[in-house]
């Protein structure tokens, strides 16, 4: 039976791929910030067919707790094919700007502690020359823009940082997979005007799925964010930065 | 701060929005409602056409992420999930068991628990009756932070007064449903042509008795449209194994902005074409069961085809034996001020009783018309279509309604008082202050 780690778990994205790798019998090792919200997902996992479910609160900006979530998922699950992950704050760009502290921490949560996590989950599949570990990066983080480059330059850090990585394991069978979202209907952009941009997180669960089972580099999803994500990267400096974006 | 233009109804009239919108996503994540400063309505995917699902200048408590599954027991068919899963979901979940719905609206977007807060019907009425009478249990979060378990025989009193309640004895945070076993995911139909409502009544007749599934569409723009023709639509579960040709790939045509396309050329059009698109007078044919039950699905957002100004859904319920006179002067006077109307719909109703205190369904024949929200004008017809609907003591829906007048609302459901008595303190929707002033 196959097993996933996922960390970041009771995202709405999260929670709909996790739906997917249920109904294929997996094993799962979920972590999250609460065990309480953990519990309900756990429930709805069996429904879908899950097979263990196994979890565990973590906050992310506490590194120093990575080695040891990763060694009670291993120690659970005794070994690990598949991890996503899936958490990832997006504040109110506008009231946080000036604030260094809150700059910093949403630099640690976006970036840093997801850099720290991939690094020691990719070392474990280098170890056994085998895994797939998909992590969310954005469509923000492929130019900066006025409204968002705070989380835009998190994701961006991601997303340079997994293609490193998946240079480094380019010849062996260990897949690092760039998940970039466009706009999601997800409690993240309850204050956003829903339009036909927005997709749901369920579709974004089945091309997360997609991308993992077939272990693909880099996915923009849906697929035509990256036409979209082309054109924007496209356009020179000096026109782009008197734009409204 | 919300994006409060997410928060309007399906019928997008009228623009009533809401001082702020709470977020309830974990069943056990309780929002305190106790001390707002004002009264509180749940909300999910907003597919009531009126007023029902808002609450100006109130507060909203969205519970679509309450979406999850509890317990699924395959043996008894029976269902536990929190409030916000959609029918789409369940099904999807149930049908490779063999398992659906017991009733279910034309609609499959919409949550468990609004379903079960407008007693929702379906085409199988006259013999299913409505959803109420499928849910075991429910949990329900008062406004003081109580959750009370309510069935037939714990609260039940106030079981039956949410089971079409409209959200506001509090908010539903989970239900168990009971299932219905079927052979298989196709629908055995059979389309019919009817030119007048007398044939309509004949084929109606013979139909009840033979198929769990009726219901009628009627070209209500027909130049001759005082007797209406029509197709009849009727159909039965069948066992018939999966074939490549009849998988159905579900569409999903997005409707981005809004754009008036429905005016009475156009609706004119769309009828004559479905209409004519049957060529016999009778088709029979095995069809996947989205497309018998969920034609408009198919559409994202088609209720934006009405445009800025939106559009109001008339659905009334009156006694069958004045059916056929009554349908023809609705649709005489429908004509004579020259609006036409696409969704019109016929299907009589049975008279299995629902637990629910304020259900719609009652023994009868019930007609459902669209009409694009032309401001004055259609409001002036629908007070003429009501004096008729008055005299022979029929009634509005209020899951459609957003305009019946008081006198209406109590006449036919003088029991409103009672029900008062069970709703939340700090629950109200711009629906019950509209029609219980």
């Amino acid at each position: 039976m196959k097993t996933i780690l996922i960390i970041g778990a009771a995202s709405a994205i999260a929670q709909e791929t996790a739906r997917i790798f249920a109904r294929d019998n997996f094993h799962f090792y979920l972590v999250d910030l609460s065990l309480e919200r953990l519990k309900i997902i756990v429930d709805d996992l069996k429904v879908f067919g899950a097979g263990e479910v196994y979890y565990n609160e973590m906050d992310a900006n506490h590194f120093d707790k990575h080695d040891q979530i990763l060694k009670d998922a291993l120690n659970k699950l005794g070994q690990i094919d598949y991890v996503l992950i899936a958490y990832g704050t997006l504040a109110n760009h506008e009231e946080i700007i000036n604030d260094p502290e809150q700059i910093a921490r949403e630099f640690s949560t976006n970036a840093t502690s997801v850099i720290l996590l991939t690094s020691l989950i990719s070392n474990y599949f280098e170890k056994i020359n085998k895994g797939t570990l998909a992590v969310i990066s954005s469509v923000a983080g492929d130019r900066g823009r006025k409204s968002n480059y705070i989380y835009g330059s998190a994701k961006g850090a991601v997303s340079i940082f997994l293609q490193g990585l998946r240079n480094r394991f380019g010849k062996s069978n260990v897949k690092i997979i760039t998940i970039k979202p466009g706009l999601v209907d997800t409690p993240m952009t309850a204050h956003l005007k829903k339009n036909f941009l927005f997709t749901s997180a369920e579709t974004i669960a089945k091309g997360i799925y997609n991308a993992m089972m077939k272990g693909k580099d880099v996915v923009y999803l849906p697929f035509y964010w990256k036409c979209i994500m082309t054109i924007i990267k496209l356009i020179p400096e000096r026109v782009f930065k008197r734009m409204n974006l | 701060m919300i994006e409060l233009n997410n928060y309007l109804s399906w019928g997008r009239y009228p623009k009533y929005y809401p001082k702020n919108v709470l977020h309830m996503s974990w069943r056990n994540e309780k929002p305190n409602l106790q001390n707002l400063d004002s009264t509180v309505l749940p909300y999910a995917f907003g597919k009531s056409y009126g007023d029902s699902c808002l609450n100006k200048d109130g507060y909203l408590v969205d519970i679509k992420r309450l979406n999850h599954f509890i317990e699924f027991d395959q043996i008894n068919g029976t269902l536990k999930c929190e409030a916000g899963v959609t029918l789409d979901k369940i099904l999807k979940l149930i049908i490779p068991y063999n398992y659906f719905l017991p009733v279910t609206p034309g609609t499959k977007h919409i949550s468990i628990a609004g379903a079960i807060a407008n007693d929702v019907h379906g085409k199988n009425h006259h013999i299913n009756g409505t959803i109420g009478c499928y849910v075991q249990e429910f949990e329900l979060l008062r406004s003081n932070g109580e959750v009370l378990t309510c069935n037939e025989k714990i609260n039940s009193d106030l079981f039956k007064a949410t089971i079409g309640g409209l959200g506001l004895t509090g908010i539903i945070t989970t239900a168990k449903i009971k299932l219905k076993n079927i052979p298989g995911i196709f629908i055995d139909a059979e389309f019919i042509k009817f030119d007048n409502l007398d044939e309509f009544f004949a084929i109606n007749y013979e139909s009840e008795q033979k198929f769990e599934y009726t219901v009628a569409w009627v070209d209500a723009s027909f130049p001759f449209g005082c007797n209406p023709r029509g197709i009849y639509i009727r159909g039965n579960h069948t066992a018939y194994k999966e074939t490549k040709k009849l998988q159905h790939k579900e569409l999903k045509i997005p409707f981005p902005f809004e754009l008036k396309l429905m005016n009475n050329f156009t609706t004119s059009l769309l009828n004559s074409i479905y209409y004519n698109k049957q060529i016999f007078r009778e088709e029979k044919k095995i069809i996947h069961y989205n497309k018998f039950f969920y034609p408009l699905d198919g559409i994202n957002n088609w209720n934006f085809a009405y445009g800025k100004n939106g559009f109001i859904q008339y659905q009334i319920v009156i006694p069958i034996e004045d059916g056929a006179f009554v349908i023809k002067d609705i649709m005489k006077i429908i004509h004579q001020s020259n609006k036409k109307s696409f969704m019109t719909v016929l299907k009589t109703f049975g008279d299995k009783k629902s637990p629910g205190l304020m259900s719609f369904p009652r023994k009868g024949i019930t007609l459902a018309i669209d009409f694009p929200m032309d401001g004055k004008e259609t409001l002036e017809m629908l007070n003429r279509l009501d004096s008729i609907v008055r005299e022979v003591g029929g009634g509005h829906y209020p899951a459609k309604d957003s305009r019946m007048n008081p006198m209406d609302f109590k006449r036919f459901y003088p029991q409103w008082e009672y029900f008062s008595k069970f709703i939340d303190e700090k629950f109200s929707s711009s629906f019950w202050r509209r029609v219980s002033k």
